[in-house]
């Protein structure tokens, strides 16, 4: 009953969709406001439909209803209370729901919170959103629908995928969806401004707040699932540029370049067209993540070929909205006005070199990414492209982009001062060189180029801190008179610094991590002592015990550095019986930004057992970085001049904020 | 400047930063790729010792030979050829006999193939994608890897035996 229900919620769903995705412009037309403002309670009613579709299929898993093909073959009774829900989405079906209703969320937010929208453009973003949101409602309900019945249910389900019986899924595909989607919205205003052939500043003031929020949101997600990589599989490594990550990060490159363009675009009111484009690209790479992710096209193109329903459909999706967009774009862009000018040393110019090497970089992963789809489908011939190939592109065009990262925010709007903004980053500079110098002596004759991408770092996140100091103007004048002034800075620019040293202080994560790595890979035997990094881990014992749906075996190490207990780590290995499948549990010590890491590989007869240690210097700090960032995105967000909702007329806004710059 | 300067300098920069990064994923493509090959592949090309690529293929039944200090040795087939390989190092998970594996290495002068990565690859079907596809162009898949998660749990019994 339950499952029959959430069905039909769906159907109803998708029937909401329609409407919104055609009377509301239609209304726009005929300027009919009553029409226009249909958009707002469909979008609200679809949102209700599909939370009560979700909920039913969330029921249906907790309650264990094994006659729901999804659920018996996700699920199983014995599974603890949480995996039960965050099963829900461990699967195609599921996370495909999950998908569209954090699509409607977006729409529901747009139409509950966008009263100050002209009411034309408001009509316009809510039928762009219901377009793409009919479109994934049809493709669930003919090809991947969660609610199917078994015709001789079985008494227990399949169980989930042990790799994924974990806390990292209950955050990390809510929180990726979250970014993925939420640029649809600015996607949706991209269209709509096209379709109403007007955009202005105040276009890029609603927009931003947006973006920005998506931004967020995937930052936080693309760092979750690279932790949850790093203590699940066992491998301690945090990033493998496999195509499921890179479905991810090309979003986020553009959408962190939108960001930016988004903001030239609201104070200057240039780089229109750009935007708008950027805007569109953007929840492109989205779909083409989710195409990439959904379609089976990388588990293999032959399964692809095979049981082709799926990919075929989201392959279409693929076509009708980013070739339509697109297309719409190539016809309508020419008539926006154009903006207003600027010098190429200037904030604008800055931006616009961020933007142009943020999305190089994005399409290096682009072509990294498809390049061995291509030549599979044309040649046959199979290749794997692996990291060489993205530190070989990715990375240089990363460096200049840091190297320009402080300057930006001390370059004026319209005609800066390259001179000036070098001197004031004076301090920033030498604070880099001092650290390059004692990295190097440190690590004398080690690694080349470590020393130099610490500094690197080391100036990106001096950088942030001069530009704050600059602003506040410490030292220059007395104390508390700069903190008065800390205090009255606009909470956009301490977002800036944040998210900024953000970006240096994950860098130096990296470079640690990847270049300061040690590690001791053997077999033990209880009370054998294996020494890593001046620690001493010794194997106390190997005790079985048993889990809610597994048995384990857990292994004690006590860690001890010069004679002293410091703790201990119960790394563990985790043998699943309903899928026969293992899973190696890492146990990890913090020791600052450091931590020691433990898997278990497997037990011989004679009671030894195979064990990979490592000891990763300031791993941590990989992940403090987009935290960094994610939090400064929030104090942005929280602007009072950015504020979603912000009660400004339309018309008045871009001209009071240019009289201001 | 005018506003066609501006604009070229723009073009210009653009033009400039895509060589570039055109020249770096021209050069990175030359350089940093690997190929895949099953056991019959490798037959057929003769493959000279030291070019690395990637071997694909099932595990043979009863071919997983331990030694000393993390030394394993296997046989990959696909149903035409076997290839012995080497390896020093912790398996994977999902590694276990009669189940597909990627190993990334080279062959050795007698014929060995030194591995020194052998992939996890963890989707919802525990088959590596490349195996997959080879394995069906010679016939040799079974269709139960290729439905969603139902790895056969019998046959994954021995390994997990040393467990306990």
């Amino acid at each position: 009953m339950i499952a029959e229900s959430g069905h039909y919620a769906l159907v109803l769903a998708l029937a909401l969709a329609l409407i919104q995705s055609i009377v509301p412009i239609v209304g726009a037309r005929w300027r009919d406001a009553a029409l226009m403002n249909v958009a707002r309670s469909t979008a609200l009613a679809q949102l209700l439909f599909v939370a009560a579709s979700f909920a039913a299929l969330v029921t249906l898993h907790v309650t264990s209803d094994f006659s729901v093909a999804n659920v018996y073959e996700n699920s199983h009774s014995l599974k603890p209370l949480l995996y039960k829900i965050t099963g829900v989405w461990g699967n195609h079906e599921g996370s495909m729901l999950l998908w569209v209703s954090i699509l409607a969320l977006f729409g529901g937010l747009v139409a509950a919170f966008g009263n100050n929208l002209p009411l034309s453009l408001r009509a316009h973003v809510l039928a762009v959103q219901a377009w793409v949101a009919s479109a994934f409602y049809l493709f669930i309900l003919i090809t991947s629908n969660p609610f199917l019945r078994i015709a001789n249910p079985s008494l227990e389900g399949r169980d989930l995928n042990p790799v994924l019986q974990d806390i990292g899924l209950a955050v990390h595909p809510p929180m990726l969806y979250l970014g993925y989607v939420g640029f649809s919205i600015s996607f949706s205003f991209a269209v709509a401004a096209l379709l109403e052939g007007r955009i202005d500043a105040a276009w890029a003031r609603w927009v931003r707040p947006w973006t920005l929020m998506a931004w967020i949101f995937l930052t936080l997600g693309i760092a979750m699932g690279s932790y949850w990589a790093y203590y699940e599989l066992g491998w301690g490594g945090w990033w493998f540029w496999d195509p499921v990550e890179n479905a991810s990060l090309m979003p986020w490159l553009a959408g962190t370049a939108l960001l930016h363009s988004a903001l030239v675009m609201e104070k200057r009111n240039a780089l229109k067209v750009w935007t708008v484009l950027l805007s569109i690209l953007t929840f492109s790479l989205s779909l083409l993540g989710t195409f990439l992710v959904r379609s089976g096209v990388l588990t293999s193109v032959h399964a692809f070929a095979t049981d082709p329903t799926r990919g075929v459909f989201i392959l279409l999706i693929l076509f009708v909205f980013i070739g339509g967009s697109l297309s719409l774009y190539a016809w309508r862009a020419p008539a926006l006005k154009q903006g207003g000018l600027f010098a190429p040393i200037s904030r604008e110019g800055a931006l616009v070199l961020n933007n142009l090497l943020l999305t190089t970089a994005c399409a290096t992963v682009f072509i990294g990414t498809l390049y061995p789809l291509a030549l599979e489908v044309l040649t046959g011939e199979k290749i794997s492209v692996g990291a060489p190939f993205f530190n070989f592109t990715f990375a240089p065009l990363f460096v200049p982009l840091l190297l320009g990262v402080p300057f930006g925010p001390l370059l004026a709007w319209k005609r800066g001062d390259l001179l000036g903004a070098a001197q004031r980053l004076m301090v920033a500079g030498i604070v880099a060189l001092v650290a390059m110098a004692l990295v190097f002596a440190w690590t004398y004759g080690g690694a080349t180029l470590a020393p130099l991408a610490i500094g690197l770092a080391a100036f990106v996140i001096m950088g942030a801190l001069c530009d704050l100091a600059e602003r506040i103007a410490l030292f220059r004048i007395p104390l508390s008179l700069s903190l008065r002034r800390a205090r009255g800075l606009p909470r956009a620019t301490w977002g800036t610094a944040f998210a900024h040293a953000g970006l240096g202080i994950a860098l130096i994560g990296i470079v640690c991590e990847t270049t300061w790595n040690t590690e001791y890979i053997g077999t033990m035997k209880p009370d054998d002592v294996a020494r890593v990094a001046g620690y001493q881990l010794r194997l106390d014992g190997l005790n079985p015990r048993q889990g809610p749906n597994f048995r384990e075996m857990v292994a004690q190490f006590t860690v001890t550095r010069d004679g002293e207990k410091i703790s201990v780590m119960t790394p563990s290995k985790r043998n699943f019986t309903t899928r026969g499948a293992s899973t190696t549990e890492a146990a990890l010590l913090t020791r600052g930004a450091s931590q020691l890491y433990i898997s278990l590989g497997d037990a011989s007869a004679d009671g030894a057992i195979a064990v990979r240690i490592y000891h990763k210097p300031l791993v941590l700090m990989i992940w403090w970085g987009p935290v960094l960032m994610a939090f400064g995105g929030l104090l942005s967000l929280s602007d009072r001049r950015l504020r979603v909702g912000a009660p400004k007329p339309a018309k008045a806004a871009p001209r009071a904020l240019q009289a201001a710059e | 400047m005018t506003r066609k300067q501006r604009r070229l300098t723009l073009i210009g920069c653009a033009l400039v930063v895509l060589a570039i990064a055109a020249g770096l994923v021209l050069n990175a493509l030359r350089d940093s790729i690997v190929f895949f090959s099953t056991p019959s592949m490798v037959a057929d090309k003769h493959l000279g010792p030291g070019k690395r690529f990637r071997l694909g293929g099932l595990v043979e039944q009863g071919s997983l030979k331990r030694g000393d200090n993390l030394a394993v040795t296997f046989t990959v087939g696909d149903g035409g050829a076997t290839l012995p390989v080497a390896y020093k190092g912790i398996l994977p998970d999902l590694f276990r006999e009669g189940q597909g594996v990627v190993a990334e290495g080279a062959l050795d002068a007698d014929g060995v193939f030194r591995a020194d990565t052998v992939l996890a690859k963890h989707d919802e079907t525990y088959m590596p994608k490349d195996v997959a596809d080879a394995l069906k162009k010679q016939g040799h898949w079974k269709d139960d890897y290729a439905k969603s998660g139902n790895t056969p749990s019998a046959s994954a019994a021995p390994t997990q035996g040393a467990m306990r």
